[in-house]
């Protein structure tokens, strides 16, 4: 069938000027009707029970849960509880899958590639390299993921994140942003490629931005190892054992905290410089809380977040740990590739409180950040020599974290090493996959940019500053 | 004993079901298996997503909380001898205002034009529910009611009519509580009755009462069904217009509108060019 265009232009046109015409409360006219209709519609159809005074739990639970007195504590209360469940909860599964993984396979296959006749090159690059950097991934994410996601996804059956959105709506929109951001920082926490699809349920495009810019602080699961690693044998260290769990977990949960506390921050500057504009209302439903169906819960959970997180890190260790292997195995004048750039890297690292091997694993990391510890330990132990025997740019685990802490002392750590670490982690430029994600969401280069290089000078700068006060109150280089 | 099946001429579905099978292909929809489209719409945690897994037996993750759905989910079952594709819209609470979420719903109702549109709405909140339901109903005739969370609604003693609702909407309404895999015997069979045209919707128009805006839509509906003569909501689209809604201020330049068929008239199952065989 084809229209005219005339018959199109002319319908158009009446259309502007009866606009004209019916005046501005069109739109709330509109509304109006179909309010009234429906209401009419409900009301002769539902009978409601003679009115008694019952005790509401909902309500009850609600009154608590946005409290402005309670609110905020209990949120921090769950959290701490969410994430000290899964660093105490994931310590044997991960030690025990790195036995079977690293202790048990690995040799295993070093000895049937001997026996084969393998050439010493493919043997590194093949076991060394790729199979060592999945194995590393596998152990060290798997439990924390698996225990991590099962439990977000229940507080989420539950009913507790619209509550969690809306006692920091009124944050939000005092940062010029948008309430319903809460709800794509807490899918950030997850994943931020989750996160910046999420930030699709916002609908002015100035506040969906601003969502997807600041997304990226909200520490993503490839994150969660580093923290959780770095507060155990440093922060952890620094008082007794029977704290140390917990005191590893309340430093995470600051981390995380000082995440969101960016989030604001930078969604406050974004409003009012590159993107300012009006602040959009909108209502969120608080629904009713219901019971969360555990097994299902898990199952889902497993299926839908943790394999599916875990084969994206596992597809990006894989050709990690080869390039790495391959940059500390191919030698220019007797010094391997990678140390060249550690070296060059090296006094900007220091500047900043870090060092050359860090700034490398960040790079090496780009394309997932759960390679970052694993490629920090294998460059340390290139660089200082220690390690005895494991090889170059082969990544492997240390017998127990004293030992990885000696390891890091050996090559000149410290406690602002390890602080600065935890910062940088949360400060960065986003993963591939999510700059990616950026780009298909925003369709900008620009803001893809934008996005992308934000977080990491701000890393630098941050961490920059954190490292001088240091040294001077500290006294020390 | 399995079933086997003889796949109709592509162009066999032009003339089948009332889906209009060009639009459905330019939404993304692959449309070679099934002979029936459904829609999912409804408010955000109505349980929409529970009653599609239901329907599908898919473990599509259902959250708690509003927005979970962005994009559209897709899954499919079989009823009688039909083969039903059905696709889960994301929650909104209105068709009006046009983020994301209720352009992708408006824009698949409108354009897709699914077969039927199931209006999943929770039972314990159905005046708020309704403004949604009601604007469904101002674009597509071919609906089902499906009055989920019912037990909540009982629990907390309220009582709804559903006949007296259906007669009020014009479209069937079905008592559901999914995640008891209650009345979900009941939906199947009204999305059946209703994509094969035994039964034949009604369905309530909202009643406008300004008079500024009847004067409008006297003068531009008519224009509208001049030019577009199978457009089966023409009040609709004039009233979107009247709003100043440039989605659909396009589609009128573009000639999507024009691209609709008619709903060809709804043939009774058996002139349907499928036909299953059976092999043992």
């Amino acid at each position: 069938m084809t229209v005219q265009t005339g018959a199109t232009q002319a319908i158009l046109e009446t259309a502007d000027s009866l606009r004209w015409q019916i005046g501005r409360e069109f739109h709330e006219h509109l509304m109006e009707d179909i309010y009234t209709d429906a209401t009419h519609i409900a009301d002769r159809a539902v009978t409601r029970p003679d009115e008694k005074p019952r005790f509401d739990l909902d309500r009850t639970i609600d009154r608590l849960v946005t409290s402005r007195i309670f609110g905020f504590p209990l949120m921090i209360l769950l959290f701490t509880i969410v994430f000290w469940l899964t660093i105490s909860g994931a310590n044997v599964p991960s030690s025990w899958l790195a036995t079977l993984l690293l202790d048990t396979i690995h040799p295993l296959l070093k000895q049937g590639a001997a026996a084969i006749g393998m050439p010493w090159w493919l043997d590194g690059f093949l076991i060394d390299g790729m199979y060592l950097a999945t194995a590393w991934v596998v152990s060290v994410m798997l439990p924390p993921m698996a225990i991590f996601f099962p439990l977000f996804t229940l507080l989420e059956d539950f009913g507790y994140l619209p509550r969690v959105a809306f006692n920091l709506d009124n944050a939000f929109k005092k940062s010029g942003a948008h309430g319903k951001q809460a709800l794509s920082m807490m899918m950030g926490f997850g994943c931020n490629a989750a996160g910046v699809v999420a930030t699709r349920v916002i609908d002015s495009p100035r506040e969906r931005l601003i969502a997807i810019i600041t997304n990226n602080f909200a520490l993503c699961n490839g994150r969660w190892p580093t923290q959780i690693l770095i507060a155990s044998i440093f922060i952890g260290g620094l008082v007794p054992a029977y704290l140390g769990g917990l005191i590893s977990a309340l430093s995470v949960v600051a981390i995380a905290l000082l995440g969101v506390l960016f989030t604001f921050l930078v969604s406050w500057s974004l409003s009012r410089t590159l993107l300012k504009g009006e602040v959009s209302t909108f209502s969120l439903e608080l629904p009713p809380y219901r019971p969360p169906r555990i097994w299902q819960t898990i199952y889902t959970s497993v299926i839908d977040r943790t394999l599916i997180v875990l084969w994206r890190a596992i597809t990006f260790a894989m050709p990690a740990g080869a390039v790495i292997w391959l940059t500390a195995n191919v030698t220019i004048g007797g010094t391997s590739v990678v140390e060249y750039v550690i070296n060059f890297l090296n006094p900007l690292g220091i500047l900043v409180g870090l060092n050359g091997v860090i700034l490398v694993a960040y790079i090496f990391a780009i394309p997932a950040n759960e390679i970052v510890i694993p490629t920090i330990l294998m460059l340390t132990v290139l660089v200082t020599g220690a390690g005895g025997g494991a090889g170059a740019g082969v990544m492997f685990e240390l017998e127990s974290q004293a030992d990885t802490l000696a390891l890091f002392y050996a090559d000149g750590w410290t406690l602002l090493t390890a602080v600065n670490l935890m910062l940088f982690s949360l400060i960065h430029n986003p993963c591939s996959t999510t700059i990616y994600t950026i780009y298909k969401e925003t369709g900008s280069k620009k803001w893809t940019a934008v996005a992308s290089l934000l977080p990491v000078v701000m890393g630098f700068v941050v961490t920059f500053f954190v490292a001088q006060i240091w040294r001077l109150v500290a006294g020390i280089g | 004993m399995n079933i086997k099946l003889q796949t109709p001429a592509p162009d066999a579905c032009a003339s089948c079901p009332a889906h209009h099978i060009g639009n459905l292909l330019r939404l993304g929809v692959n449309m070679e298996n099934w002979d029936y489209v459904v829609a999912l719409a409804g408010n955000p945690n109505t349980g929409k997503s529970t009653v599609f897994n239901a329907l599908t037996g898919l473990r599509q993750h259902t959250g708690n909380w509003p927005g979970k759905t962005v994009t559209r989910a897709e899954g499919g079952y079989s009823y009688g001898d039909n083969r039903y594709k059905i696709v889960d819209l994301p929650g909104t609470y209105s068709l009006l205002s046009t983020s994301m979420d209720e352009e992708v719903a408006r824009d698949f109702i409108l354009f897709g034009r699914p077969d039927v549109t199931v209006i999943v709405v929770d039972s314990t909140r159905l005046e708020r529910n309704l403004n949604l339901a009601l604007q469904v109903l101002e674009i597509t005739d071919r609906a089902v009611l499906c009055l989920n969370l019912i037990d909540e609604a009982r629990r907390h003693g309220l009582q709804v009519d559903e006949r007296r609702l259906a007669r009020d909407l014009g479209v069937p309404v079905v008592p559901t509580a999914a995640r008891q895999d209650e009345g979900l015997q009941e939906l199947l069979k009204a999305i059946h009755e209703v994509a094969t045209g035994q039964f034949v919707c009604k369905p309530h128009r909202i009643k406008n009462e300004a008079p500024a805006i009847k004067r409008a839509l006297a003068q531009l509906v008519p224009q509208l069904e001049a030019a577009f003569p199978n457009l089966p909501n023409a009040r609709w689209v004039a009233l979107r217009l009247l709003d100043g809604d440039q989605r659909i201020v396009k589609a009128i330049q573009n000639g999507e509108f024009g691209d609709l068929n008619a709903h060809a008239p709804v043939q009774p199952e058996t002139n349907l060019e499928l036909q299953l065989e059976v092999v043992s």
